[in-house]
Parts: C-alpha cells; structure tokens; sequence
C-alpha cells in the first residue's frame, strides 16, 4: 500500500467544517469514489470535522491518497488536542451525547466507512482516523 | 525572559531615528502593502517604535499585560483589528513587526560588534521582544478577521430564503446551500411564521438543494417538523436524492415518521390529496 499524495486542513471554526468537507469531496472525485460512496466519506467527514471544532476545540483534518494494487483509498485523521474522551465505550454508543446532539457522529461515522479507528487520552487529545476504499 | 543590557536600551533610544528610517526602507522594499497608504505605514510604524522603546526601557515585555508594555498591546491590538477590517493578510501583518529584526541587527552590530558574545546575547533577547509582539499582533488578528468573517455571515443570513406558497394552505421552503445552525434557525423562524400568517395546513422543505446531511442537519429538520406539528400542521421533506438516502440509513438517523419523497412534484401531489384537492386534466 503506498501513498500517494497527502495534506494537511485547519479544523477550527464552523467555517473549516465546510471546507473539509468540499476539500474531501474532491479528493473522493479524484480517486473515482462512486456518488453514494463520496457522500457517505463527506457526511463522515462532517461529523468527525465538527466533533473536532465543538468537542476538541479545534484541531486538524490529516488527508491522505493511497494505492493499493488496483485500488484507490482515501485515508483521513482528524486530531485535536482537546479535552479527550474518558470513556470511549460509551461515545461509540448510539444515541450518546454531552453536548445535546443525537449522540450519532462517532458512530455514523464508523458505519460510513471501510476502517475506522479512534484514539483518545483525557487531557491530550483525540484522533479518529478513517480510510475509505473505491 | 531576560531584560535588556542597558547600554543596548540607550542605543535603541539614542538610534531611534535611524532605525525608522532604516525600518521603512525595508518594508518598501519587501511587502506590497497594497491596503494600506504609505502615510499611514509610516505613522504605525513611528507609533510602534516610541511604545517599543517605552517598553524596553521599563523591562521585558512578559505577556504585555502590565506597566509599560500594555500600552504597546492596546496598539497592536488596535492595529491588527483595523488591519483585519481591512483586508490586509496575516502575512503582511506579521511582516510589519518581523522586519524590524534586521534595522535592529545592523544597528546592535555597529554598536557591539567587536563584543561577540554580548551582540549575540542582546541580539537574541530583543529578538525574542518582537517574537512576542509578533505573536500578540498574529493572535488579534486572527480573532478580529473571524469576527470580520461572523458579521458578514450574519449580514448573508438576512436575505434568507425564500418560503413559498404553492397552492392555498400548502407552503414550501427550499433550501439551498450549507445548512449551519444559524441559518437553518432563521430558515425555521419565517417558515413556522409564514405557515401561521397563511394559516397554511401543510409545509413541504425541499432538500435538493442540501449537499450533505448529516446529524445536526438531521437534528435541525427534526425540530423544525416537531415544531410545524405543534402548530397542527403537517410537513413533508422533499428532494431527498438515493445517495442522501443511503448516508441517513447508515448514519443510523430515524426520521421518526416523517413522510419523505423523492421530488418536489410528488410531494407537491401529495399535499394536495391530503387537502382533499386532485389535478385533472381539463377535457
Ligand atoms: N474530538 C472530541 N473530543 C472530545 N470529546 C469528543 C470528541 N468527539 C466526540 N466526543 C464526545 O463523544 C460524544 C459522542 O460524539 P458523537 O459525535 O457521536 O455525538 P454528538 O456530537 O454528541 O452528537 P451528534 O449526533 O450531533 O454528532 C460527544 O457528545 C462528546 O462528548
Ligand atoms: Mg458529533
């Protein structure tokens, strides 16, 4: 597997939510991603964007193009270096939520892709990061 | 941070005028300063200079908060604000304080130069001065172009959009664009307003026009349907495409009971039944 191409996207306002998300829907196009596969990698993209601006307090949005043989991937790492999550058992529970949200995001988002995988340590910060196959 | 040698605050004040001079000749020659007028350059840059001096002479500058040096942070803070308003960039700001470092430089090393080790020590620690009003100027900036940024978001959300109204007692209310919590709000506040005036039955919320969405999208079209119920009326979303489908399904949202179609026609028939009216052909 070998990356091909790579980047990097502030994650701070509401305002960068948006841009990561026009900034991955093109990277998607690139890599020949179908139409309900691009939206299900943006809608995605959102969710764990706006985690990282609302929860985080701002943060990264790390992209990367991958190859694989025949195939083409886009791999994504959104960190913050926010308050982290204490228990993550229970983030990745449907319907959970702090903040007055539906508690949808983390897993939506787990279930819109091909990999997922979230790192986080209360007090240093969080990094989900997700890859999403053509 | 260390204070300042004595001997190098006399040379900055003594020096003050050439440093200026020499200040200026740089900026002209480097930065386009395309926003701003030489006149106004030249007066930040006299104003910076004075506070400069000011400051170091009372010590270093910490975080700028106190004695000597928060009249320097008012400055910059003013500076980068109107800076910001207008529409000069982050780059030429920081320019504009960094470019100090080499005036300064020449002048410690015509002054120190044959004392290595005491130009090198000074020169960093004035060095490290500008480093830190460098980053207070970066900061404010950055806050007063988000503010800039905000204002004219709010000014955008005025024009609204548009709530319709397609056949007595059925209105509907496209939406266009990025649905961000503020605008969905006055989206949701002139349609429930205008289903009251018109005393309308039944609201259609187009989403064509909708690129992605996600849970706080989801969660704002659910208020909003909650909202339209209470009033006794009754909403359809409309515009829903196959993709949009398939992400909701996955995303795990439950549209709990809210009647969907794929286009604004078929929901449009819809209403219409529901009133109890039908569309024939005329014979
Ligand atoms: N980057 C982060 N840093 C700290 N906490 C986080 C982060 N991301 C998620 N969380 C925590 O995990 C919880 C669940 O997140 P999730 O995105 O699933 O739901 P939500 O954001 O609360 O609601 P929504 O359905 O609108 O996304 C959040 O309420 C928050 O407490
Ligand atoms: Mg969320």
């Amino acid at each position: 597997m070998n990356s091909v191409r790579s980047g990097s996207h502030p994650v701070r306002l509401e305002q960068d939510v948006v841009l990561a998300r026009q900034a991955v829907r093109k990277l998607a196009q690139e890599c020949g991603l179908r139409l309900v596969d691009q939206t299900k990698l943006v809608t995605a993209v959102s969710e764990l964007a706006r985690n990282t601006v609302v929860y985080g307090g701002g943060g990264e949005m790390d992209w990367e193009v991958l190859e694989d043989g025949p195939r083409k991937g886009i791999r994504l790492v959104f960190r913050d270096e926010g308050p982290g999550i204490a228990d993550l058992k229970l983030a990745l529970t449907d319907g959970w939520t702090s903040g007055g949200g539906l508690g949808l995001g983390l897993t939506g988002a787990r279930r819109l892709v091909d990999e997922f995988d979230i790192a986080s340590t209360p007090g240093v910060g969080t990094r989900v990061t997700i890859v999403r196959w053509n | 941070m260390t204070n300042l040698n004595h001997r190098t605050v006399d040379a900055l004040r003594i020096n003050h005028g050439e440093l200026l001079r020499n200040w200026a000749a740089d900026m002209e020659a480097n930065t386009s300063q395309a926003a701003l007028k030489a006149g106004e350059l030249q007066q930040q840059m006299t104003e910076f200079l004075r506070l400069f001096v000011r400051g170091v002479e009372a010590g270093s500058p910490g975080s700028l908060a106190t004695g000597e040096w928060s009249e320097m942070r008012h400055f910059l803070e003013k500076l980068s604000y109107n800076w910001a308003v207008m529409g000069v960039d982050s780059q030429e700001t920081a320019a504009f304080i960094f470019s100090l470092k080499r005036p300064v430089m020449v002048l410690l090393q015509r002054e120190f130069g044959d004392e290595a080790l005491f130009f090198v020590e000074q020169l960093w620690v004035v060095s490290e001065f500008i480093d830190v009003l460098a980053m207070h100027t970066i900061s404010t900036f950055q806050k007063s172009r988000e503010a800039v940024i905000k204002r004219q978001q709010e000014e955008l959300l005025e024009l609204s959009t548009p709530v319709v109204k397609l056949w007595d007692g059925i209105l509907a209310l496209p939406m266009i664009g990025t649905l961000d919590s503020q605008r969905t709000q006055v989206v949701m506040e002139s349609l429930l307003q205008r289903i009251v005036d018109t005393g309308s039955q039944i609201a259609i919320i187009d989403i064509i026009g909708v690129p992605t969405v996600d849970t706080l999208v989801a969660q704002h079209l659910l208020k909003t349907v909650t909202a339209i119920r209470l009033m006794g009326a009754d909403c359809i979303i409309s515009g829903v495409r196959p993709q949009i489908a398939q992400t909701i399904v996955h995303l795990g949202l439950d549209l709990q009971g809210i009647v969907t179609k794929a286009n604004l026609a078929d929901a449009l028939a819809l209403a219409l039944a529901r009133t109890g009216l039908s569309v024939g052909r005329a014979s």
